[in-house]
């Protein structure tokens, strides 16, 4: 409904547009003068005049109406919701917000007085949802209105269109550029907010520095082990280990292609591996993860179990014997492949930046061209390649559908590759899937992790840019 | 100079001479080595990556493909006023009714216990059940008379017929009998299961069961989702990187937002699925699991590749096009709307293409805001819940029926379709817009 009524809103748009501008038009004709403005900027201001403050209305509507719905319906909370434990308070409400937007509800069953406070309140917020929007309707119809007809009032050959026309495109463009910086504030805000709440239950320094992580914070209060364990040491140790594993594929394939097609190739080749290697940039991670999951994790189980197989009795033998498919290192080798056209499209640029009079220069004193690739144009690529591998442990640290699909559950804080590991982003995957009331330890703890994976990236990403910065324009 | 030394001297510049030579010769081999080392390396290094590609492409292909094909089960089924009560016509047993019927025209005895229809049973299709009931609902008149029914097979069935299952395997490790297996030869060499294009792939809603569970209301959502994503992302990026390269003065704002978009593009994406799930759902109430919400986050996502390729297209159009403009007397937003922004727009379109090809694929961020749940029917509108096609793929990968494994990899051949058609569009009107100043 709301995006008819915004289509509505754009038909009249256009309309006052060409009503506005054939008034401008006739109203300097019957005066016999030239408008200050061209008839069109007259059709623009007042098309804009009908749409701006309509659609903040309707935007205000779709953004803020559920918060208002909520917080209506949410005021008084019925006695028998009330002898709910406070965890299972959120879930009802939540329920209830799904039932009437049509969503999916927990599975959990109300009956009895539950059952009646349900169908009150879902009732209840459907009148609250039904006054908000219609109230929201008729007031942007009347804004849509009311703006045209001021807009038309101000026309006249004298009018200054133009220059109003061009301050409200100049208010748009500087919105825009706002979002970007909004946008920042906002994963800053909500993380730093949620985590705060979170370290009101677990210090930060067990947080930061506990090695027991066992989030199974139990659903009833008076379970056992409601407690949980928050230490995410582990958790850093299978990222990194990950993170390693994916640098060892990524960065040397990654680099020697990169100078192999910037250096070698010919143009022939170059136009045929350079598509391929885009191809495998825009495949979607969650096709790395099936990939992982799939193929290459069954494929490296069964090498480790042959390579076991040769040494009957020994230690070595039994572990081989039984590692399994969600070993690290399947995780960190797939996260590589993902990697190489990232590192290798980020170095190619850079190796390519350096000027070819410093080739020229160490060929004709005659090194060859893998010496002067090795000892003058690397050295000369230096910081742009350690900034680019610097972006692409920061990508490794963040990718998250590969770990989700290939890495495991268990928090192990292990440097053996052959043994399996989580991650953060796993961490924060499991702990936000699934009903969950979202006040609880557990979900916030996804919060916590959220925040160091934030900060993590990205001072990664500063220093990787610092590092370009200071060494780019060296021989410009 | 003595004589002596005079010798002494020459005596050491022959016996140099040669010294030097194959020094140089066996320094010279090595060198050469090295070079032809380095290159190999190089061209190793191309190759573990096409290899990987290709490794990757031809596994997925080799899962995925035979999910085209399903097998689909034709059979005349008389709705028998004996077994189904007009008045309530929802209590029959569909199911049993059918495979007896279908018992009897394969002379495929029942026994006392009725094990022998159960068995048949779980070849057959419960769909059949359904549509035979669906047919009578919409028109009562038909009890009592023999309808025609088509309908996909169970999935271990058609594993069968694709030869997925093959009687090789020990019987107690599959999941169809070896009596199982000769019904089925039975009823393919009647001419009741036909193979065909899987077209349930494209024209069915998620399903529990395999044989069902089809792409159409993945590929909806993924549509209302990446149309929620451009309205929002195209003007919004496309007007801020308007603002920056063309408007904004050069100060100490303008820098951190730049500095802030190059950051944003480096933040990784299930950042920003935790500020949807708080910002968007938690505070702003926002729908779980709709398409708006998902929109609105991989919006957010795409907008600094959008700026990034904006701004680099705007500063392509030589400042010869803006000078002439204003010369004749435009004004500086008539300059850059009338001149500037259509000579960019080729590569704007190019770049907002592939980053909303990449917004298409993405899993991690719409698995924060919910959108992991079962959602059997297609999404109403962008308010309702939805699956996407990444996330329908993680869905049916986590599945544990082996006939998910085939629908799998099919949904991911279907994603990657429709990225290389989007990235081919895009590749196509830089082909044919682009120009060089």
């Amino acid at each position: 409904m709301t995006g008819y009524l915004f289509l509505a809103l754009i038909v009249f748009s256009v309309a006052s547009f060409m009503f506005g501008r054939s008034l401008a038009r006739r109203k300097a004709a019957s005066q016999g003068v030239r408008g200050h403005s061209l008839p069109a900027f007259s059709g623009w201001f007042v098309a804009i005049w009908s749409f701006i403050p309509a659609a903040l209305i309707l935007f205000v509507l779709v953004v803020f109406g559920g918060r208002v719905e909520n917080t209506i319906v949410q005021a008084d909370v019925p006695a028998a919701v009330q002898q709910l434990p406070e965890l299972n308070q959120g879930l009802f409400f939540q329920d209830v917000r799904a039932t009437v937007n049509g969503g999916m509800a927990s599975t959990t069953v109300y009956d009895g007085e539950l059952k009646a406070a349900f169908d009150h309140k879902v009732a209840q917020a459907k009148s609250v949802d039904n006054t908000i929007t219609l109230g929201a309707y008729a007031l942007t119809l009347i804004l849509a209105l009311a703006g045209a007809a001021f807009a038309y009032s101000r026309l006249s050959p004298q009018f200054r269109a133009r220059n109003s026309v061009e301050r409200w495109v100049s208010a748009f463009l500087v919105a825009c550029s706002v979002v970007a910086i909004l946008t920042t504030l906002g994963i800053i805000l909500s993380l730093l907010w949620e985590s705060l709440r979170f370290f009101q239950s677990v210090s930060p320094l067990d947080f930061l520095f506990g090695t027991h992580w066992s989030p199974q914070i139990a659903m009833r209060a008076d379970q056992v082990g409601s407690s949980g364990g928050f230490g995410a040491v582990p958790l850093f140790v299978g990222t990194f280990l990950i993170m390693i594993i994916a640098m060892c594929v990524a960065a040397p394939v990654g680099l020697y292609s990169a100078i192999y097609l910037s250096e070698y190739a010919s143009p022939f080749m170059r136009a045929w591996i350079k598509p391929v290697l885009e191809i495998l940039a825009g495949v979607p991670t969650v096709v790395y993860g099936f990939f992982a999951a799939l193929v290459v994790g069954p494929s490296f189980r069964e090498f480790f179990n042959w390579l076991g197989a040769f040494m009957p009795g020994t230690p070595m033998g039994e572990y081989l014997m039984n590692v399994q498919n969600q070993m690290a290192l399947v995780a960190g080798v797939v996260m590589g492949i993902m990697l190489i056209p990232f590192v290798s499209s980020l170095s190619d640029d850079i190796i390519n930046s350096v000027p070819q009079s410093l080739r020229d220069g160490s060929l004709a004193m005659g090194a060859t061209r893998s010496e002067t690739i090795k000892k003058v144009v690397l050295p000369a690529a230096l910081p742009g390649i350690s900034g680019a591998m610097l972006l692409a442990v920061s990508r490794a640290v963040g990718e998250t559908m590969i770990v989700t699909m290939a890495a495991g559950l268990q928090a192990k804080a292990t440097l053996n590759p052959l043994d399996t590991v989580t991650t953060v982003t796993v961490q924060i995957v499991t702990l936000l899937t699934g009903d969950q009331e979202f006040d609880s330890p557990k979900t916030l703890a996804a919060f916590g992790l959220g925040l160091t994976l934030f900060a993590v990236t990205l001072a990664l990403n500063l220093i990787a840019q610092r590092i370009v910065q200071k060494y780019q324009e060296q021989y410009d | 100079m003595t004589d002596s030394a005079q010798s002494s001297l020459a005596e050491t510049r022959d016996v140099a001479k040669p010294d030097l030579k194959t020094k140089v010769a066996k320094r010279l081999k090595s060198r050469h080595a090295a070079e032809l080392r380095f290159r190999a390396y190089g061209i190793l290094a191309v190759s573990v990556a096409v290899l990987f590609l290709g490794i990757l492409l031809e596994r997925i292909i080799h899962q995925g493909y035979t999910a085209f094909v399903t097998h689909s089960i034709t059979t005349e089924v008389y709705l028998d006023p004996n077994r189904i009560d007009p008045a309530d016509i929802m209590g029959a047993n569909y199911d049993q009714m059918i495979t007896e019927q279908v018992m009897a025209k394969m002379g495929v005895a029942e026994d006392e216990y009725g094990t022998t229809s159960g068995e048949y049973k779980e070849i057959l299709s419960p769909d059949l059940g359904f549509k035979a009931l669906e047919a009578l609902r919409d028109n009562p008149k038909l009890l009592g008379q023999k309808i025609s029914l088509t309908s996909p097979i169970a999935a271990n069935a058609d594993l069968y017929y694709k030869g997925e299952i093959t009687r090789d395997i020990v019987e107690a490790d599959r999941n169809v009998s070896d009596q199982q297996m000769v019904w089925m030869d039975a009823l393919k060499t009647k001419g009741l299961v036909t193979s065909h294009f899987n077209t349930y792939l494209f024209t069915n809603t998620d399903s529990t069961q395999p044989e069902l569970a089809g792409l159409l209301g993945a590929i909806m959502g993924s549509a209302m989702m990446l149309l929620v994503t451009a309205v929002l992302a195209i003007p919004i990026g496309v007007g801020a990187a308007l603002f920056l390269e063309e408007f904004a003065p050069k100060n100490r704002w303008t820098a951190l937002i730049e500095v802030n978009i190059n950051n944003l593009a480096a933040v990784p994406s299930i950042v920003y699925g935790l500020l949807g799930l708080a910002v968007f759902i938690n505070w702003l109430g926002m729908p779980r699991s709709s398409p708006l919400v998902g929109g609105v986050v991989l919006a957010l996502m795409a907008l600094p590749t959008v700026i990034i390729a904006t701004r680099s297209s705007l500063r392509a159009v030589p400042p010869s096009i803006r000078e002439a403009a204003l010369g004749i007397g435009a004004s500086k937003t008539q300059a850059v709307f009338h001149h500037v922004l259509p000579l960019a727009m080729p590569g704007i379109m190019t770049g907002t293409i592939i980053s909303l090809a990449h917004a298409l694929g993405e899993t991690a961020p719409l698995l924060m805001i919910g959108m992991i749940s079962f959602v059997p029917g297609l999404p109403e509108s962008v308010t309702s819940a939805a699956s996407v096609l990444p996330v329908q793929i993680f869905i049916w990968e986590n599945a544990s029926e082996r006939a998910f494994h085939e629908r799998t990899a099919a949904a991911i051949i279907v994603l990657l379709v429709f990225m290389i058609l989007m990235n081919l569009a895009a590749i196509l009107l830089r082909r044919r817009f682009e120009r060089r100043w």
